[in-house]
């Protein structure tokens, strides 16, 4: 089912019929199923400790998108291609989407096992940052008009919020280091008997799958908006 | 008269542009224009809105890189090389003025801009060929509008441009400070200087030009010597034009 | 450039009489130029120190001094004022070319883009030091928290931070300046990039004035170097990206 825009005006085809989408919802319910069910409980978080196997992969599938948007955005800067512009554009809102979900998972996860709803531990931390350049990222692009332009400045926040990263990680180490956290029963690392890590790995891929397919909804909507704007510049008749 | 180490020769035109093409994502505003003007010429361009005028002038001025074509000042091209943008003088409808300086802060700054080894001196000349010397100390915030456009023009030609771009440089301007402008920019181009005018008034323009041409959708659609045309015959083909594209 | 003369005017100045300015000059022109701006209507400084005060005597009346010691309580709030009130002196920086559209004859200047940015980075941190200059022994006086010894090495982490807020802050204010939303954007935007610098400064400002000894300051010493290496570089490289050309 291809994108359909006719000589009328456009129609958008519905993104939920997309087939690739499908699949990759499906794939996040068989994981949540999994690790619900078919995965042991661990041995001293028990059953909250589950949610680990939700948080981390979403969490990793932010990093991903992150490092999707820099890189394209150096492919913009380069090229000057606006199909780069439009993948970073995507990739950082369904990135938005994950930190999100991170961020709001977060507190389940911790109030159970560290007894506090926030803890500023190292990823928690970091992704809270991701979260802010993301909002940045969307909220430049939000304030300009003008393709090219957004597309140029967009582009350069991009490459300097992945610059900032390392940064925000040195700090939050060293950070932690020299301030210890309160009680921490088992931070971010389980030791893993292999179904755990199956499961590990079962839910990584169906949210990598998500974020892809996610993220090619996104672009073509991306697409769409941006023929349609094409359109309604033609018939103003441009200057 | 000696030759210094980057003479050029007189006889060949101050600026050169071959083929020029300004695009912005799918929309040519310059669609390959071809020209020369040489020194002591002025070429008024003329044109409705939206042909193009002005981004041709910011190409010239180094403020746009070409899409395609080539545009050389004094025989050096302008992609991005500081030393042709040296040669050029700009000025503009806006002052490009700092309000709180005073016109002579704001003539020196442009002077050691472009390098002028005795910035005061030069603005002083200025400042005195534009006949607001007087003024000089006040911040320009405080000067009439027609009084701020000398000072512009002064920091426009402060370095000796051999190339003076003008876009719409009588906007806002009354019959005083229009005659005073005409007076300093005929001073320039009897000088040696050469002058690109952008303007909407026919007669202001007609009356500077040694050549005029009409830019429409991006190109030229007519350039000719100033001699050879009658200015009641090119006023009415001109609004014709202009009409036509409204 | 032409020596021939017209009239009793040479047009077109000798080669000897044009020098064109380098990376540095024509930065240092541009600062000194925005200096010059600032000096004459000091209308931001003024507000930036105003701010500053104002931050701390506000940050004064909120703190219940039998919980938190004044030493524990000053660090965190130096670097808040300092954040803010530079802020307010980046959100003006790009402003004043603006106003008659003065960037175009700055753009057609035969100068390096790069120069442009130093220039404006330059005296922004000039900005940024004045404010820290006044709220610092502001700070001493409201709070009663000795400076003595430990000045120097005060004013040494704020010229450092100084240097790279103003490194981020200039760069997207030149952005900020061009969109439609800039008094929201520009904080915006910096915030998050001011975090490592704020909190390395505010950790090794807490550690001089607890007299505990430098090398323990060090590690955080060292991201703020390496922050302002990283961004004054990267910045500088990015700022003609900025511009329409």
């Amino acid at each position: 089912m291809t994108s359909v825009l006719t000589a009328e005006g456009a129609q958008v085809r519905p993104a939920l019929m997309s087939r690739w989408l499908v699949v990759a919802a499906l794939g996040v319910a068989a994981a949540y199923a999994r690790v619900i069910w078919f995965t042991p409980p661990e041995a001293t978080q028990g059953l909250a400790q589950k949610i680990y196997y939700l948080h981390l992969p979403a969490a990793l599938n932010a990093y991903i998108a992150f490092g999707v948007v820099a890189v394209t955005s150096v492919v913009y800067l380069w090229l000057r291609d606006p199909r780069a512009d439009r993948v970073a554009e995507s990739s950082a809102e369904v990135g938005l989407l994950f930190t999100t979900v991170v961020l709001a998972t977060g507190p389940i996860w911790a109030k159970p096992i560290w007894g506090a709803w926030w803890t500023w531990d190292a990823r928690l931390t970091l992704t809270l940052f991701l979260w802010f350049i993301y909002a940045g990222y969307l909220v430049l692009r939000g304030a300009i008009i003008e393709p090219e332009m957004r597309a140029r400045y967009s582009a350069v926040l991009g490459i300097l919020g992945a610059l900032l990263i390392p940064f925000i990680h040195m700090s939050v180490y060293l950070f932690r280091t020299l301030h210890p956290m309160p009680i921490v029963l088992k931070p971010d690392r389980p030791s893993l008997p292999s179904e755990m890590l199956q499961t590990l790995l079962f839910s990584f891929a169906a949210f990598f799958l998500l974020y892809l397919a996610l993220l090619r909804e996104r672009y073509r909507l991306g697409e769409e908006r941006a023929l349609l704007a094409e359109r309604e510049g033609h018939a103003h008749g441009g200057d | 008269m000696s030759a210094p180490a980057e003479s050029i020769v007189v006889n060949s035109p101050v600026v050169e542009a071959v083929g020029l093409v300004r695009a912005f994502g799918g929309r040519r505003a310059v669609d390959g224009v071809t020209f020369t003007i040489g020194a002591g010429e002025c070429l008024a361009l003329f044109g409705p809105n939206g042909a193009g005028k002005t981004t041709l002038l910011r190409l010239l001025a180094g403020l746009l890189t070409p899409t395609a074509g080539s545009c050389r000042v004094g025989g050096v091209t302008l992609r991005s090389a500081r030393a042709a943008r040296a040669r050029v003088g700009l000025v503009s409808h806006a002052s490009m003025l700092y309000g709180a300086l005073s016109a002579r802060e704001n003539v020196e700054f442009s002077a050691r801009m472009y390098g002028v080894r005795d910035a005061s001196g030069a603005a002083r000349r200025a400042l005195g060929l534009m006949r607001v010397a007087d003024r000089a100390d006040a911040p320009v915030r405080a000067l009439s509008r027609g009084l701020q456009q000398r000072v512009s023009i002064a920091r426009a030609i402060v370095h000796e441009p051999l190339l003076l771009l003008c876009d719409e440089p009588y906007t806002g301007l009354d019959e005083a400070g229009s005659a005073a402008l005409t007076t300093a920019l005929a001073e320039r181009r009897d000088r040696g200087a050469a002058l690109m005018l952008v303007t909407h008034n026919l007669g202001e323009g007609l009356a500077l030009a040694t050549h005029a041409a009409i830019m429409r959708r991006g190109r030229f659609v007519r350039h000719e010597s100033r001699a050879a045309l009658d200015p009641a015959a090119y006023a009415s083909a001109y609004r014709e034009l202009v009409t036509a594209d409204a | 450039m032409r020596d021939e003369t017209f009239g009793s005017v040479p047009m077109g100045l000798a080669a000897a009489d044009v020098e064109l300015p380098g990376l540095a000059r024509a930065a240092w022109l541009v600062a000194r130029k925005d200096l010059a701006i600032e000096f004459r209507t000091r209308t931001a400084f003024f507000s930036a120190i105003v701010f500053a005060l104002l931050g701390l005597t506000i940050f004064y009346f909120a703190w219940d001094a039998t919980a938190v010691a004044a030493i524990d309580l000053a660090p965190g709030v130096l670097w808040v004022i300092f954040t803010f009130s530079g802020l307010l002196g980046l959100q003006r920086s790009f402003g004043v070319e603006q106003a008659d559209r003065a960037m175009d004859a700055l753009l057609a200047a035969p100068v390096d883009r790069e120069a442009i940015y130093l220039g404006k980075a330059l005296a922004n941190v000039v900005f940024v030091a004045g404010v820290q200059a006044i709220s610092l022994p502001a700070l001493a006086l409201f709070y009663n928290v000795p400076l003595g010894g430990v000045w120097l090495p005060l004013a040494g982490i704020a010229l450092l931070a100084a240097v790279g807020i103003v490194a981020v802050g200039t760069l997207f204010s030149a952005m900020a300046v061009n969109t439609r939303l800039a008094e929201l954007l520009l904080p915006m935007l910096s915030l998050p990039f001011f975090v490592p610098i704020v909190t390395a400064a505010a950790q090794t400002t807490a550690r001089l004035l607890a007299g505990r000894p430098a090398a323990e300051a060090w590690p955080w010493l060292r991201i703020l170097l390496g922050f302002d290496l990283v961004f004054v570089v990267a910045c500088a490289i990015a700022f003609p990206y900025t511009l329409d050309e």
